[in-house]
């Protein structure tokens, strides 16, 4: 906890005021607030004291860690990590072992009540066992550390909404960071993983303003979460029309089709990535020629084949069908046979009219 | 339930609920007919009851004068919102999607642009053919609550569909959920309403067609 | 035998239900189309006379004992069963307001043969005890003296007499191995006596040997009107008997539109076993002659004229081009009316109607149809081929004021035949 980001980009990196003033500008920008708000972010992310962060890694992949990190250098990523104080971050960081542990206990005493806690990785519920640091499985950490908390950001889906490790058969039983802490306030920043930008986004956010950004039904920020991928997808105008890639190497495929047919996800899914696209906003998958997997999206692995078009059943129905025109046949016979008796039986039992018993008697 | 699981779950276990009743019931329905059998007729054939059944069962789509000059809105109504859904349902891209899951094979689709307008129109007809229902003597008089019913379970795959493809009213995934369940509805229903007419009038054109048939008329 | 009684009814109902019912329930969507063609909807327009209504009683047995849903909403007690009192009500739709035209048969779009099923649903208002009074005593009169209207064979043999003494003709009478059994609806021995005499100039002109049969003349079927087939088969049986008695190659329905129906169509279903002998109506007999060239006729009638289809004939029998081919032999004039042919309009008192008291003022209200269709095309005379709808519109003619001369065609037709024996000339 010493230095502003604002000395450590003038002394370490050489960023002169105006180049860090266009880096606040386009981060303002990609969370939809005013560019009003600039100064003010600038002025923020200059003077305010480095943020201790806990950053907690459950069932995870790293992939979330390698989207953060694994950039091109010096990016707005790793520069607003600068602003950080990442005191605790078992694949970041160089302590290991009890050093490492004896970091956290530390961080922990000195902010206590005002440290950030990020999670990535679901925890898992089934048998403590599955998946423990230090000794220590991983939802006890979790209560531990989210008690002195000031807030909680779960970073990808696994930590959002359970990701892969929750997908059928969840054999960990593996759940989301809300499902174990509910007195704190938790930032859901998912995808599969998320957009590194989105995730600084939101640490910058929270520095500048104090408080938690607009957060959707799902707690993702509104400011990136709040575009469906279909609605601002470049390949719409084709989807309009009707003009569908069959395959991924056919020639819609080339001439850039909508990928709906080839099991797109895009219009059920929310996230930036048709806007703020991927590496530096070179591009995002459905640029690269594949649907979109909906991984920003709860339940997403179960949602369905990746391949499978959104307007077809999950799964296959031939022996559903084939069972279905047995039962019913079966069905239908039995009580057609049944009907067709008690009709000829009703013939049989019909008591004949005669003239002298047109009417009613008596 | 969120809305991708519920989505998730329309698709999946729903959509299978959905499918296995509406075949058992088709099957049940279509043999409790046929079971039921039809008297041999010992009568002279005047005409073929064969030709009499293919006749009707295709000239019956075409109101004959009288009828067509008595009840003209009854009918245009009732056509459009017939070739309206027919049009959606058979041209409608995700849809044939949908067959071709069914079927192995699928047949090029219309512009979205045209199948939204074929909605609009179709449920506007279907509003008229509300209107009717509620205001002429006749239907108001014949009509059930299985009447209300059904134009419901019609009404709403179209209106759903509408607001998917505008997406109005919900997120994506909740109305694209919700129009699958409501065409799910719709299938539970099918076999044990008037639903089923889209079927058995076939059935009832081929029988009245082939008593006229064999007395020599075209009916 | 058995009184009549609710589940006497019930029972009858349920013997009913066929394929074709449970296909036709199975289709209606409630358009309410059914009602623009029934007549005794449109010229009240009260929707109680909608056809499909009518059938609700039937509809009932159907659902509630033939189909899986129907028994579940049952035992749910989402359905009320049918009892007496629906049955007692339904009679002013089952029987009073529905002369069994058939028109409506041909206008659902889902292609429900309505009158199919109203004819069926009879059976289970005999068996109840609910068919009207009138039908009921025609009923008696039918099975016991021979005749709906009490005509005994004296009074035909009267009648004989008389024509035999005016033309000089023989009247045969049970005449074995004749190629025509000519058969009468006692409405025309009663009202027009002309129609036997033209049968006699029409055959001796055609030259073919023809009988009548003193047992079985009377070929109108009460049977049928009411809804009862053991009533019509008893009925029917007197006719195919004498038929077969006597050994004829055909067998001539009157003019007359449901006797056809019941000889022709009901008839060997109700016997069970298809007939030795052909069934024509005079109709049909009348233009085979006039195609082989044994019915020469000469003069035409200069009115302005048009011809009544009666329904059984037209929709329900296939007739329809004879009555206009052997009319214009005859008819200078010869006008359709609208809708003429297969979707004419009924006289408003087939299938029994008019033998209904309570139905006599709404009979004579859906005439009103007739008028106007009259109207329209401002004829002269009414040609017809059944003695039911020349009554009726001459009933109807006179309620409405019109002065409309009604004519059978066949006794039109006999009275152009050309003197000279057409058979001389082209055979011998
Ligand atoms: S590629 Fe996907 S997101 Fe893009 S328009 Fe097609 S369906 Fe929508
Ligand atoms: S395009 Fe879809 S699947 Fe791909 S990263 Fe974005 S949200 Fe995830
Ligand atoms: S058969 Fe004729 S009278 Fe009877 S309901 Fe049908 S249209 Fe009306
Ligand atoms: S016309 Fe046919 S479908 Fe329409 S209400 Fe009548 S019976 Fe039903």
């Amino acid at each position: 906890m010493s230095t502003s980001l604002g000395a450590i980009l003038r002394e370490q990196y050489g960023v002169s005021r105006r180049d860090f003033l266009k880096f606040c500008s386009v981060l303002a920008s990609s969370m939809a607030i005013s560019p009003t708000f600039i100064p003010r972010i600038a002025e923020a992310l200059e003077k305010t004291p480095r943020q201790s962060v806990i950053w907690l890694s459950f069932q995870e992949c790293t992939g979330c860690t390698e989207s953060l990190t694994r950039s091109n250098a010096p990016t707005l990523e790793s520069l607003i990590l600068e602003q950080i104080s990442l005191d605790y971050h078992h694949t970041l960081q160089a302590a290991a072992g009890d050093a490492a542990e004896r970091a956290r206990d530390l961080a922990m005493k000195a902010n206590q009540g005002k440290y950030l806690l990020i999670v990535d990785g679901s925890v898992p519920m089934g048998n403590s066992g599955y998946s423990t640091i230090a000794g220590i499985s991983n939802v006890d950490a979790l209560r531990e550390v989210a008690s002195g908390a000031s807030a909680i950001i779960a970073v990808g889906t696994c930590a959002a909404f359970g990701g892969l490790p929750h997908a059928n058969p969840n054999p960990t039983g593996a759940v989301s960071v809300s499902e174990i802490i509910t007195d704190k306030p938790i930032i859901n920043i998912s995808g599969c993983p998320p957009i590194p930008v989105v995730i600084t986004g939101v640490i910058a956010h929270l520095i500048t303003f104090g408080v938690l950004p607009e957060l959707d039904k799902l707690g993702r920020p509104l400011s990136f979460y709040g575009q469906n991928i279909h609605d601002r997808c470049y390949r719409r105008p084709f989807y309009e029309k009707g003009l569908f890639a069959e395959d991924f190497d056919d020639a819609g495929a080339k001439k850039g089709w909508c990928l709906y047919k080839l099991g797109c996800k895009g219009p059920v899914t929310y996230n930036a990535c048709a806007t703020l696209k991927w590496n530096d906003g070179v591009s995002f998958p459905i640029e690269a020629g594949h649907g979109c997997i909906g991984c920003s999206e709860p339940n997403f692995w179960d949602a369905g084949g990746f391949y499978r078009p959104l307007a077809v059943p999950t799964e296959g129905v031939a022996q559903l069908t084939q069972m279905a025109f047995a039962a019913g046949g079966a069905l239908g016979i039995a009580a057609g046979v049944l009907n067709a008796k008690k009709r000829d039986h009703a013939i049989a039992e019909r008591e004949t009219v005669s003239i002298d018993d047109l009417k009613r008697k008596g | 339930m969120n809305e991708v699981a519920f989505l998730a779950w329309v698709r999946g276990i729903g959509f299978q609920i959905a499918l296995g009743i509406f075949i058992v019931g088709m099957v049940v329905r279509w043999l409790e007919i046929f079971l039921l059998g039809k008297k041999h007729d010992y009568s002279a054939p005047k005409g073929s009851a064969v030709q009499g059944a293919i006749h009707t069962i295709f000239s019956r789509s075409i109101p004959e004068k009288s009828t067509w000059q008595r009840s003209r809105v009854q009918i245009v109504t009732g056509y459009v919102f017939h070739v309206g859904l027919l049009l959606i349902i058979l041209f409608l891209t995700p849809h044939i999607t949908l067959f071709r899951e069914f079927l192995g094979f699928g047949w090029a689709g219309l512009p979205n642009s045209v199948v939204d307008l074929i909605a609009v129109i179709t449920m506007f007809a279907l509003l008229v053919a509300l209107v009717r229902r509620l205001q002429d003597p006749v239907l108001r008089f014949i009509s059930t609550f299985q009447d209300y019913l059904v134009w419901t379970v019609t009404f709403l795959p179209l209106l759903t569909g509408y607001m998917a493809y505008h997406h109005l009213g919900f997120s994506y995934p909740t109305i694209l959920g919700l129009h699958i369940l409501s065409v799910e509805i719709l299938l539970v229903l099918f076999p044990f309403t008037k639903l089923m007419h889209a079927i058995t009038l076939f059935i009832a054109r081929g029988f009245n067609g082939a008593t006229a048939g064999h007395k020599g008329v075209q009916a | 035998m058995s009184n009549a009684s609710f589940s006497r009814g019930y029972q009858a109902l349920k013997a009913q239900i066929d394929a074709p019912i449970a296909a036709y329930f199975s289709s209606c969507v409630h358009c309410g189309l059914c009602a623009e063609a029934c007549l005794f909807f449109t010229e009240t327009r009260d929707p109680k006379y909608t056809p499909i209504h009518k059938l609700e009683p039937l509809r009932k047995v159907w659902e509630q004992e033939y189909t899986l849903v129907g028994k579940l909403k049952a035992w749910f007690g989402l359905s009320t069963p049918l009892h007496d009192q629906e049955l007692a009500d339904w009679q002013e739709f089952i029987y009073n307001s529905c002369t069994l035209c058939g028109r409506c048969s041909l206008v659902c779009p889902v292609g429900n043969d309505l009158s199919y099923m109203i004819r069926k649903e009879r059976e289970g208002m005999v068996a109840a005890g609910h068919a009207p009074d009138g039908q009921i005593s025609a009923a008696k009169r039918a099975i016991t003296v021979g005749s709906p209207m009490g005509v005994k064979f004296p009074a035909l043999q009267a009648q004989i007499k008389h024509i035999e003494k005016d033309t000089g003709f023989i009247v045969p009478v049970n005449q074995v191995g004749a190629e025509y059994m000519v058969t009468l609806s006692s409405m025309e021995i009663m009202n027009y006596p002309e129609y036997l005499e033209a049968l006699a100039r029409i055959f001796k002109h055609a030259g073919k040997t023809w009988t009548l049969c003193s047992e079985a003349f009377e070929a109108t079927n009460t049977g049928i009107q009411i809804g009862s087939s053991d009533i019509a088969r008893e009925l029917v049986s007197r006719l195919v008997n004498a038929a077969e008695r006597l050994q004829v190659k055909t067998l001539v329905s009157p003019e007359c539109g449901h006797a056809y129906t019941a000889i022709r169509w009901e008839g060997a279903n109700l016997m069970g076993k298809a007939f030795t002998f052909k069934v024509q109506h005079i109709l049909e007999v009348l233009e085979e002659l006039r195609q082989q060239g044994k019915l020469k006729t000469e003069g035409l009638e200069t009115a302005r004229m048009t011809f009544h289809d009666p329904c059984q004939l037209v929709r329900r029998g296939g007739v329809i081009d004879e009555p206009r081919n052997l009319l214009k032999t005859v008819a200078q004039n010869f006008v359709e009316m609208e809708d003429a042919g297969k979707m004419n309009w009924c006289c408003g008192a087939g299938g029994g109607v008019g033998a209904i008291e309570q139905a006599h003022e709404l009979k004579t209200r859906v005439f009103q149809r007739k008028i106007s269709q009259l109207d329209a095309i401002k004829v002269e005379t009414v040609v017809t081929a059944c003695a039911n709808c020349r009554i009726t519109l001459e009933e109807g003619f006179e309620a409405y004021n019109r002065e409309m001369p009604v004519l059978g065609l066949t006794e039109l037709i006999a009275q152009h035949l050309v003197e000279e024996p057409a058979t001389e000339n082209a055979h011998e």
